[in-house]
């Protein structure tokens, strides 16, 4: 199955040649040590600034620190949503497994990204609102997101015909792109206890340009955190799902 | 900035919220890649005793 693919594809462009998953497989595996190291070395920095170079917050005291990991984590959320959506349609266009894989790969870490928007936020809402939690625009559009996520992941988990489960996720995962902007822009459409957006790309950001490299920093070692997990997961959903094909069989760790 | 260890881990009074920010976050990080590897290995394992198992036949029905 997986040659008569490549031989179809080659013929096309070259780009659909990573689109099978035997040739993907061995160029994933390669990958991820190097995108690990890309996100310890952001991390570091990103926590050496945001802890010793960055200056105290005259309103919020140390407390505003959580900044650093609130706002890259919430970024990372929709981000990823934006991507596996991308994913998810990719692969109910041109039927391509691994794209629909790659949706399923990441709608995990994107669960626990927003999992962990809301958790910091609570964190930062106690001391500086009063409130672990209120019923904001910003904070109840967030977690549609978690509910979202979720939502894709156990309908995905309760199809057993993995093509039919890969399309309707796929459709639920394009239905809920709608709500990205709604997060996005909550904070303007509606009279938010949540903050304004702390950087935009049409003003200069109202920050410090020592906590704007923080932010980034964190961000960057999400970013490059959330491609190593999702290669690392794409690859185990690879063998699960090819198990019954040859190349599978042929594979070196797994040979007898 | 910080004078000792002491005052860093204190955070200004927002021991709790920083820390417990930050804490879960380096959880999160730390055990879904943990997660993550141990799901691949549980099909390597599944795929090699399929293997073991195949050429035992083929053996055994010679």
């Amino acid at each position: 199955m997986s040659n008569v693919n490549n031989l179809a594809s080659s013929r096309v462009t070259n780009w659909f040649k990573f689109s099978s998953p035997s040739t993907f497989y061995p160029l994933a595996g390669k990958m991820i040590p190097w995108f690990w190291a890309l996100s310890i070395i952001f991390g570091v920095a990103g926590l050496w600034i945001s802890f010793f170079v960055a200056p105290v917050d005259a309103v919020q005291g140390q407390g505003y620190r959580i900044i650093f990991i609130h706002v890259p984590v919430s970024w990372m959320s929709m981000f990823i949503y934006l991507v596996m959506a991308a994913w998810a349609g990719l692969g109910l266009v041109f039927n391509t497994r691994l794209s629909a894989m790659m949706a399923q790969a990441l709608a995990p870490i994107g669960a626990w990204m927003a999992f962990l928007s809301l958790w910091t936020g609570a964190f930062w809402g106690k001391p500086m609102w009063g409130a672990w939690w209120v019923w904001d625009a910003r904070l109840t559009s967030e977690l549609i997101l978690l509910f979202l996520y979720l939502g894709f992941i156990a309908l995905q988990a309760s199809i057993d015909n993995a093509r039919r489960a890969d399309k309707a996720g796929a459709i639920l995962a394009l239905v809920g792109v709608v709500n990205v902007p709604i997060i996005y822009f909550s904070v303007k459409w509606w009279n938010t206890l949540h903050q304004g957006a702390s950087v935009s790309l049409t003003k200069a950001p109202a920050m410090a340009q020592t906590m704007l490299w923080g932010m980034l920093l964190m961000a960057l070692c999400l970013w490059m955190y959330s491609i190593a997990v999702g290669l690392m997961r794409v690859r185990a959903i690879i063998l699960e799902r090819e198990a019954h094909t040859d190349w599978v069989k042929q594979l070196n760790e797994v040979k007898y | 900035m910080w004078n000792s260890p002491a005052e860093f881990f204190a955070m200004g009074g927002y021991a709790l919220y920083v820390w417990c920010s930050f804490g879960v976050c380096a959880l999160v990080f730390l055990i879904e890649p943990l997660a993550v590897r141990a799901r691949h290995k549980a099909i390597i394992r599944r795929l090699q005793r399929e293997a073991m198992a195949e050429q035992f036949d083929q053996k055994g029905g010679k």
